[in-house]
Parts: structure tokens; C-alpha cells; sequence
């Protein structure tokens, strides 16, 4: 089990050299000209031109020579046995090429199972039974997408229902085992803790005042406008395998593709064009991705897959679906003095989170939030159900929605049993700005801040004050008018590998830079844009650091063969983390020398126009 | 199965293809005509990502076969940009940051583009209303509405100007 | 891939002969595909109704001044149904001969009293809306007939009608829906009908609410009476939109918005 104690090192090693004070908007000085364009000028983006004119280039679009098409048997039962797949019907339809089962995969080399970010493994095609309901069963491939569709219609498969158990309490009874491929016959999966059991015990039996609660977090599914999909493209002669996909995570996908498959990781090359959006749902490895791309190595054509919304809703990973139970102590003050959270997470099939923590509930001891307190202890347990495997971080660092939500009902939950107003009750219990550094109770260190100004700023911008006498006096009228208010500390920019990893790799970022003979630049990096404007950000920060206009920087990403590694978007790490390196040392060391001397024409000529032969240039 | 000979225009060519019955008119322009700005989100019709005008309509394509379309103007998003400069619309998207991933952006421009020549001065809520077809997940509709006013003034100032 | 059609065949008749004798050749076998082309395709009064060819589009109801000024229910139904972009393709036909107790059309029928007007190789008859619904997605008509028409009784003077739905989001349909179309006698109601959408399998009638109507003089106490009665008659099921109580209260609230909106139209004679 990770431990969360012990932290002396610095929280961050990109955090060295940044100031603790953090400037507030009004003090924020635009320091390049309007030419250069760096940070705080107004940008249109560089990458709308494209969108806006129907010349995007998403997964989609992608089109190949030869080009086939697979399409995916899906599961109608949540848990049964497999009592046989017959597949010969679909097999003789013209245009049908192969259908690939879990027997298939299992001979080309045990590929019927791959491991997840969270060293659990997950089928790839089931041999035996399924486990969730719209599971890929198996996989046809065709000369055309009409044609797959078919097949698949085409394939007969005898299951023998089992019972299933979609509810995570009734799980941890373990009547049903979901799991039965691993050695101990119990669906629960992991145990673990964070901060001081003994301590918060201890102060909540000082407590004045406790409160609990329960919620559920339900499961929800993030439903990025555009599906996953993959082209896949094996080269025999070369022994290449390149592939389009909708990645978050390119390198890091190549990595896992190289563990997964044996292809050596070098005649990988993955390519993430236009995202349409990823929330965090195009971070893990579906089991279509490793079959599309078994697909091509067995037809030796490329082979496209396209999931479609209802696949998209049915199979791919969820966020959230953590059932907890939380505990506020308070003194006689009615300061908050400490936490004691329990949490059931609801894995699904398999632990297939993409959590790029070390700890298996992510983030989730961040859940002291913005509030001093002496002590705080969380328990999350993991369980299997059968419901579709998965666990990703829908527009927040992974886990910290959960816990944000948790910490600021139970504040309020407390504020309203001490009859406090809810913003009194918070700024009295933020950590103060002269407390920072800050060591939260469950091993957290705070580098920064000023909650307090923070919230005052934006009660002062609602005129918070004169909303709740607006409120009483339509409570006296027998209207209803709610307020609402949350503060949020977040650990963003995965992150510092201290507390960070996938497979070992660690968290880091990389970028690189080239500057053109006349003086113009390609910047390429490891992270990947689904939206987020990168072409345009990282632009106006390689101008900011090293002067040259951001319009003469063209930004790429996505391409593992041509970008730096890096671990890819998600976790709000992006800008934080990529364009960093833009402000190294040596790549400030040539401008100079670029601006000495600019390349020119040989004197006595004006220009390429004139021209006579090649040569003369 | 059986395959029909359809033609239509599209974006003012005039196209003629062996299609089968089944082929959704978004296919057809995806793969047939190579016109992938107009993209596919969903399977219930409910996204709008597929818009295309057709016969001036916008409609779901996803939900309209080829063979309907038979002796129909079609047009998609590579044709708003004519002559290569950007339709107001499109500059609105651009000034006023109405997209992020772009995927739904073709089909709310298509939309956008026929609801501004039914009502040339909508109010915010006749604007709202106007896209409750398209579905956009990155953007919270605030800057597509923002968008979509600012290429209403652009083509009613630009009216006015003639 | 449910986005991918299953095969099928298709023929794109040039007049409601030829469709119907396809109809005949592929007994059983054929589906009309509405929205395809222009036949059948227009709303226009005629004498003492308003005629609308079964495959008009719903943006030709939304976008039509006889609808807008004369028959209110209808207006507020077009412009609830789906979304701007299905209106300009969906076809008020489609979704009556659909016969889903979902879509809004079969309320708004009812609450009209409509006459449907079909084509079959017995030539044309026409099916009171009363008798038209005769099971979940089954109508009264025979595999070889063609909707071709629908017809809605002109409102009498002192007239009203309103349409009002309750829906998660727009382009959804109905958790419940209330269509009432109603004649005043100074403060009496004269005549009401009222159909409910999405609270039974089959589009159903609320003929305990109208009941509570009809001949009462107007007022809140009648009003509520009537929602109460269209709660306890209706028979939803439970789903994603909703239980069954959640769905019964709304519904309640729905007939009675319908109701007051209705009343105020007769009474500024809409
Ligand atoms: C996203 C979405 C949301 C929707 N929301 C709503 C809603 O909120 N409310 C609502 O009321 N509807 C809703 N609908 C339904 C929509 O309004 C149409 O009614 C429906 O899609 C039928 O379309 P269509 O007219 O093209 O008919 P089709 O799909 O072509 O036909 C429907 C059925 O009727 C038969 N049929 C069609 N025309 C005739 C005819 N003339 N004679 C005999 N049989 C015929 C067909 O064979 C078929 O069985 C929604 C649809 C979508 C896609
Ligand atoms: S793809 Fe056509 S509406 Fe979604
Ligand atoms: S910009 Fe991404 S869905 Fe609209």
C-alpha cells in the first residue's frame, strides 16, 4: 500500500523556482508587444480556421487504401457463461473477411487479456463467460461498414445466464463472483487508507459537534461528442504497426500497446489527430482498440473501427460511482477539527481505472479541501460488480470532484447544524495564507494561497451579503431561493512523479523545439488537445519566452513519431506541465545568434523570383 | 438489397452515384464524396453533428437515406466559405471562441446559417431555441449564442451597407 | 452498429396509385417511408375543416398563419415536437400512423376529435381518432392503406385550445403532456376534450377529466377536479423520465395548465 506520510521532499519538482504568490488578475502586466503576442494578448486560435470550415482531420476521416472495417459482437447479458460462438453464417457472407474471438486472440499469443493502468487485467475478448452487459464478445471484420453490421447480425452465440450483481454492497457479499479467473474467490479488490486513524478517533471523540452523511456519486459517463475509434495499419514488410485512435494519451498508449502486443515499441507509431472531445474518456485502452489492431496485424490491411453512441454508452469507462459515508467533527468553537470518510468504489469488471496516481482512489485524500483541520482519516475500499470496467476523471483531477463534493456538503452540512451562515462558516475555517506551506492531515503539502480573499473577491462580485436578504425576504413571501457556494482546492497537473505514475514511467512532459534558418518554429509536444486551444496557448508561450511571434510558431501534437514523449492531456496538466521546457537555456542561446544573422538572399539578387536555375540558390 | 442510381447537388456540383437503398445521406457524403466536415455523434438522431442543409432545410442526414435526397440541393460545411472567406457566421464562431473541439461546430454552423435567413434579428431565446437540434459538449452554448448574435449584426450591418 | 440500417428495398412512387399498388405487391412486406417527397404534402382549410396532407412536414405547421391563428392546440403541439432540425424532416402523418403514445400528435388528435382519412385498394375511407389507436405502435388501418389525410373540425366560436408538455430537455419527449381543446358558454364550458401524452401504452383520452368539465361553470376548484381526475385515469409506467406518482402529479398539472390556457384562448378567441 502507497504510503501518504512522509513527505519532506518538495511536493513538486516543477514547482522549484515558482514565487508561492501567486499574482491576482489586475496585477498580471502583458509583457511582449502586440507583434510577439505572448501571454495576456487576446488570440483568436490558431487551429479554429480548420474546424470552421469542415477541414478537420478526426479519427473518422481517416481513410486508407484497402481500408476494412470491424464492428463488435456485444454481450446482452451482464454476466453469463459462453457456451459457444458460431460464427460460420457471418463467415460465408460475401465481403466478410474473419470474425476474431477470445479463442483467437488467446492463440496469438495470450492476447485475450491485457493489463489496466492499475495492474489489474481486463479481457480483451472472453473465452469463458462475460461480465457486463454490451462486453465485445467477438469482432467482425468486412470490406465495408454495412457489411460488418450485418455480419455481426450474422453471429450466434449461446450464453447460459448467470446472476448478476450490480450493486457494490451486495458485491462485498461475494455470492457472486465476478472474478473467478483470480486466485481469491472475493470481489473486493483493494484496501486503502490515507492519514491518521488514531488521531481523528482521538478528536472526534473530543468533538462537540459531529455530522454525518451518505451519498452516492452516481455513475456517469462523460459523452465526448465524438465516439472512440481506431485505424489500425500493420506494415508486414516493415513490420510497422501504425495507428490512428482517439488518444488522450499517445505515448503512453504506445507503451501499453508495446506491452500488450510484443510489437517493439519503435514499430509503433501512434497518431491522435482531431479530438472531439475527451473528458477523460479517451484515456484508457478499450478492448475494440487491441482488437482493431489485432485485426490488422492478422488481415495485414489496415482496418478502421468506429464505435457508435450506443457502444460509446453502454461499454466504455465511467466516472465517478463512489458510495460514501462521511463524518465532520467540530470543537466548541465550532471550528472543524477533523474527517473520517469511508468509501466503496464501484469498479466494475476490472480495475481499469486511468488514474495516473499512485494510489488506487487517485486524488481522493485531497478531500480535506481548503479547510484547516487537526486530523482526517479516508478508507476507500475497491469492488468488482458486474457493470462495465472503467473509473476515469470527468473534467477534474482523478477522484477530486468526489471529494470536493464530499468535504464542502459536509461543511455545509455542519455550518447549517451550527446555524452559521455557510460563507462565515468556510472563511473561518480556510487555511489561513500564513499558514502555507500547508501539510493537510492526509500527507497533502499546500504550496500556496489565499482562500480567504478568494471567496471574499466573489462574495463581493454576487454581492453575496444582499443576496440573502433578497432570500429572506422571498422566504417571508413563501418564494424559494437557494444559494449555493463551494470552494475547491484541487491537485492539478499530474504531476510530480513523487506522487504520479503509469506503468513506471513516471509523470513528465517533453517538448521540442526547432527554429527555422528564418527564424520561424515548430514546436512539438508529448500532450495531446481535444479542444483545449494548445496550438494557440503553447504559441503564446513559446513567444513570451523566447520572443519570436507566436503566428511564426506551428504547434503539433499527437504524432508519437515525430512529438517528444510526454503523458499526454487530462488531469489539467497540460499547460502547466508541456510548454515548460520551451523556457530552457539552450533554445534561448540560439535566438540570438538567429537574429545576428538572418538567413538572406545572396547579395545583388532580389528574391526567389528571378530565379534562373536551381543551382543558383 | 438493391443499389439506385441517385443525383443530387451537392455544394452546386451535380453528383451522380450507384448508392444501395440503405445508405444514410451521411455516408454518402462522408465516404462517397469525401466531405468529412459534416460528422456523426450519434445513433438516435438527437446530436445534430451530421447537419446538412438540404433543399436550403437543415436536417440530421444521419436520418435521411441517399436515395431521398434524389434530385436535391445539398449543402455541407465546405461550402459556407465561399471564395474562401469566411461566412460571418464562421467569423463569429472564431471572434467569439464558439467551439473547442470543432466536432459539433459544422453542424451548429449549418443550422445557424438557415435559422439567421428564417429570423435575420432573433432574440438570445429564439436563438436558443433555434439550435435545440445540436448538441455541443465542450462549449456550454454561451459563446455558440454569442456567435451566433455576432453574425446576426454582421449580416444585417453588411445588408444595411448594400 | 444500431447508426447502420438493416438492407432493405426501396421504390420511390410518383402518385398514391402506384404507392398503393407497391403496397399490394409486397403485401405485408412494405413500410412507408414518409418525408421522401412532396406528395400528400398540405395544410389548408376546406369548408367546415383544416386539411392536412398526411406527409407535411412539422415546420409547414410552425411556419403556417392559418395554423398559428386559428388552431392554437395544433401550434403548440408543432412546436414542441422533437427538435428545429427532426420538425423539417418528421411528417405529421408519420407520427400519427406511428401510433406511439409518446409522440405528441395522437393527444392533440384526440383532443381535436380529427378524422383520418386513408387510401387502400378498396378505395378511401375515413377513421374517427377515437377509433384510430388500437394498440402500442397499432392503428386501425390494414397493411395496403395509405394515410392520406388528416382532418380537424374547424373550432366553433368561443373556442380554445393549448398544448403543454413537460419534457427533461427539449427534443425529448414527453414525461407528460396535456392537449385540451375546449368551447366556453359564457363561464360554462360547453364541450372539452383532452388527451394525454406518454401516460399510457395506447394515446389515450382523459374522459373522467372532461367529465369534470362539461357543464360546470369555470373555476379553480373545477379546474383542479379536472387535473385530479386526468391523474387518476391516466396509466403510466415507470422509466427513466420518471415513476409512477412523479408522473401521475405532473400530468395533473399539466391538463390544468392546458385548461387555464385553453380558457383564456376561447375567451380572446383563439
Ligand atoms: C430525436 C427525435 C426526437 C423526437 N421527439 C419527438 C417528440 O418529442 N414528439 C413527437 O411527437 N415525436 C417525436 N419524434 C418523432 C418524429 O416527430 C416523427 O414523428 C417520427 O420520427 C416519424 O417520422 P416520419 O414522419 O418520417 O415517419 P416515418 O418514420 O417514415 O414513419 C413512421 C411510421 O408510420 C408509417 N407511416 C408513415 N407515413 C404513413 C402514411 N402516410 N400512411 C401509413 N403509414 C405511414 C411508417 O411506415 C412507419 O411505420 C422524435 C423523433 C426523433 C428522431
Ligand atoms: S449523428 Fe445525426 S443527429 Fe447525431
Ligand atoms: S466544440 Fe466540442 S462538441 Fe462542440
Amino acid at each position: 500500500m502507497p504510503q501518504l506520510d512522509d513527505r519532506t521532499e518538495p511536493h513538486s519538482e516543477l514547482a522549484d523556482g515558482v514565487s508561492a504568490q501567486v499574482p491576482t488578475t489586475d496585477e498580471v502586466q502583458i509583457k511582449t508587444p502586440e507583434n510577439i503576442g505572448g501571454m495576456g494578448h487576446r488570440k483568436k486560435r490558431k487551429e479554429d480556421p480548420r474546424f470552421l470550415q469542415g477541414k478537420g482531420n478526426y479519427v473518422d476521416d481517416v481513410k486508407l487504401p484497402g481500408m476494412l472495417y470491424m464492428d463488435i459482437v456485444r454481450s446482452p447479458y451482464a454476466h453469463a457463461k459462453i457456451n459457444k460462438i458460431d460464427a460460420s453464417a457471418a463467415l460465408e457472407m460475401d465481403g466478410v473477411l474473419a470474425v476474431i474471438t477470445g479463442e483467437d486472440l488467446k492463440a496469438a499469443g495470450d492476447l485475450h487479456w491485457m493489463p489496466t493502468l492499475m495492474s489489474d487485467t481486463q479481457m480483451v475478448l472472453p473465452i469463458d463467460k462475460v461480465v457486463y452487459y454490451a462486453q465485445e464478445v467477438c469482432a467482425v471484420i468486412a470490406t465495408s461498414r454495412y457489411i460488418a453490421a450485418d455480419a455481426i447480425e450474422q453471429v450466434f452465440v449461446d450464453y447460459e445466464p448467470l446472476d448478476a450483481v450490480v450493486d457494490p454492497f451486495e458485491a462485498m457479499k461475494d455470492k457472486v463472483i465476478v472474478r473467478d479467473d483470480k486466485d481469491k474467490k472475493t470481489n473486493h479488490i483493494w484496501h486503502w487508507e490515507a492519514g491518521d486513524k488514531a488521531a481523528t478517533d482521538a478528536v472526534f471523540n473530543d468533538a462537540t459537534t459531529v455530522v454525518k452523511e451518505k451519498f452516492y456519486i452516481p455513475r456517469i459517463h462523460v459523452s465526448s461528442i465524438e465516439t472512440c475509434g481506431m485505424v489500425a495499419n500493420y506494415n508486414k514488410v516493415r513490420e510497422h504497426m501504425q495507428i490512428y485512435m482517439t488518444s488522450q494519451a499517445p505515448h503512453a498508449h504506445r507503451t501499453v500497446f508495446a506491452l500488450v502486443s510484443g510489437i517493439p515499441e519503435h514499430k509503433i507509431q501512434i497518431i491522435s489527430p482531431d479530438i472531439g472531445g475527451g473528458f477523460g474518456g479517451k484515456v484508457p485502452v478499450y478492448p475494440g482498440y487491441v482488437i482493431c489492431a489485432v485485426a490488422s496485424l492478422v488481415t495485414g490491411k489496415p482496418v478502421k473501427w468506429i464505435e457508435d453512441r450506443s457502444e460509446n454508452l453502454q461499454a466504455d469507462s465511467f466516472a465517478r460511482d463512489y458510495h460514501i459515508e462521511a463524518e465532520m467533527a467540530a470543537d466548541k468553537e465550532g471550528r472543524i477539527t477533523g474527517l473520517r470518510v469511508k468509501t466503496l468504489s464501484d469498479c466494475g469488471a476490472a480495475d481499469a481505472a486511468a488514474n495516473p496516481s499512485k494510489f488506487p482512489a487517485g486524488l481522493y485524500s485531497i478531500c480535506t479541501g481548503s479547510y484547516d483541520m487537526k486530523a482526517a482519516h479516508v478508507e476507500v475500499d475497491g469492488v468488482y460488480t458486474t457493470k462495465p470496467p472503467g473509473g476515469v476523471a470527468y473534467r477534474c483531477s482523478f477522484r477530486v470532484t468526489e471529494a470536493v463534493h464530499m468535504v464542502e456538503r459536509m461543511t455545509d452540512i455542519m455550518a447549517h447544524d451550527l446555524g452559521v451562515d455557510p460563507a462565515d462558516y468556510r472563511l473561518k475555517n480556510f487555511i489561513r495564507p500564513d499558514q502555507f506551506p500547508y501539510k493537510s492531515p492526509t500527507g497533502w503539502e499546500y504550496d500556496s494561497g489565499n482562500y480567504e480573499a478568494a471567496l471574499n473577491k466573489a462574495m463581493d462580485m454576487i454581492d453575496y451579503r444582499g443576496l440573502r436578504k433578497e432570500q429572506a425576504e422571498k422566504r417571508a413571501k413563501g418564494e424559494l431561493m437557494g444559494i449555493g457556494i463551494s470552494s475547491f482546492t484541487e491537485v492539478v497537473g499530474a504531476g510530480p512523479s513523487k506522487d504520479y505514475d503509469i506503468l513506471g514511467i513516471k509523470m513528465f512532459d517533453s517538448a521540442e523545439i526547432r527554429i527555422h534558418p528564418t527564424g520561424k518554429a515548430m514546436a512539438r509536444f508529448g500532450t495531446k488537445s481535444q479542444g483545449q486551444g494548445h496550438e494557440t496557448t503553447y504559441a503564446q508561450i513559446i513567444a513570451e519566452e523566447l520572443g519570436l511571434p507566436a503566428d511564426d510558431i506551428e504547434v503539433e501534437e499527437g504524432d508519437t513519431d515525430t512529438a517528444p514523449y510526454g503523458l499526454g492531456t487530462y488531469a489539467s496538466r497540460s499547460t502547466p506541465t508541456a510548454p515548460r521546457p520551451t523556457a530552457s537555456g539552450p533554445t534561448r542561446a540560439v535566438l540570438p545568434q538567429l537574429r545576428a544573422r538572418p538567413p538572406q538572399w545572396p547579395r545583388g539578387r532580389s528574391g526567389p523570383r528571378r530565379r534562373r536555375s536551381p543551382r543558383t540558390c | 438489397m438493391s443499389e439506385h442510381e441517385v443525383t443530387l447537388t451537392v455544394n452546386g456540383e451535380s453528383v451522380t452515384r450507384s448508392v444501395e437503398a440503405r445508405m444514410l445521406l451521411v455516408h454518402f457524403i462522408r465516404e462517397d464524396l469525401s466531405l468529412t466536415g459534416t460528422h456523426i455523434g450519434c445513433d438516435t438522431t438527437s446530436c445534430g453533428a451530421c447537419t446538412v442543409l438540404v433543399n436550403g432545410k437543415p436536417v440530421k442526414s444521419c436520418t435521411v437515406f441517399a436515395v431521398q435526397a434524389e434530385g436535391a440541393e445539398v449543402e455541407t460545411i465546405e461550402s459556407v466559405a465561399a471564395g474562401g472567406v469566411l461566412h460571418p457566421l464562421q467569423e463569429g464562431f472564431w471572434e467569439k471562441h464558439g467551439l473547442q473541439c470543432g466536432y459539433c461546430t459544422p453542424g451548429m454552423i449549418m443550422t445557424a446559417k438557415e435559422f439567421l435567413v428564417r429570423n435575420p434579428n432573433p432574440t438570445e431565446d429564439e436563438i436558443r431555441r433555434g439550435i435545440s437540434g445540436n448538441l455541443c459538449r465542450c462549449t456550454g452554448y454561451n459563446k455558440i449564442v454569442e456567435a451566433i448574435q455576432y453574425a446576426a449584426e454582421k449580416l444585417q450591418a453588411d445588408a444595411g451597407g448594400e | 452498429m444500431p447508426v447502420i440500417p438493416g438492407a432493405f428495398d426501396y421504390h420511390s412512387p410518383r402518385s398514391l396509385d402506384e404507392a398503393l399498388s407497391l403496397l399490394q405487391q409486397h403485401a405485408g412486406e412494405a413500410k412507408i417511408l414518409a418525408g421522401g417527397q412532396s406528395l400528400l404534402r398540405y395544410v389548408e382549410e376546406r369548408g367546415d375543416h383544416l386539411a392536412i396532407g398526411a406527409m407535411t412536414r412539422e415546420h409547414a405547421l410552425e411556419d403556417s398563419s392559418v395554423v398559428r391563428n386559428s388552431y392554437s392546440l395544433l401550434h403548440d403541439t408543432a412546436l414542441v415536437i422533437a427538435d428545429p432540425l427532426v420538425r423539417n424532416q418528421a411528417t405529421v402523418g408519420g407520427n400519427i400512423a406511428h401510433a406511439d403514445p409518446a409522440n405528441d400528435h395522437p393527444a392533440t388528435m384526440l383532443a381535436y376529435d380529427a378524422t383520418l382519412v386513408t387510401k387502400g385498394p378498396k378505395g378511401e375511407r375515413t377513421i374517427a381518432i377515437d377509433d384510430f389507436f388500437t394498440g402500442l405502435f397499432e392503428n386501425a388501418m390494414s397493411d395496403d392503406e395509405i394515410l392520406t389525410e388528416i382532418r380537424i373540425p374547424k373550432p366553433a366560436a368561443n373556442s380554445g385550445g393549448a398544448y403543454t408538455k413537460f419534457e427533461r430537455k427539449v427534443g425529448d419527449y414527453a414525461i407528460s403532456a396535456a392537449a385540451v381543446q375546449l368551447r366556453l358558454d359564457g363561464d360554462t364550458v360547453a364541450a372539452a376534450r383532452i388527451g394525454l401524452t406518454n401516460v399510457s401504452a395506447v394515446p389515450m383520452r382523459a374522459q373522467g377529466a372532461e367529465a369534470e368539465l362539461v357543464g360546470k361553470s369555470l373555476s379553480d376548484a373545477v379546474i383542479e377536479a379536472a387535473g385530479k381526475a386526468a391523474a387518476a385515469e391516466c396509466d403510466p409506467s415507470p422509466d427513466l423520465r420518471g415513476g409512477v406518482d412523479y408522473k401521475r402529479d405532473i400530468t395533473r398539472v399539466m391538463v390544468k395548465r392546458s385548461i387555464q390556457q385553453a380558457v383564456a384562448r376561447a375567451k380572446g378567441g383563439k
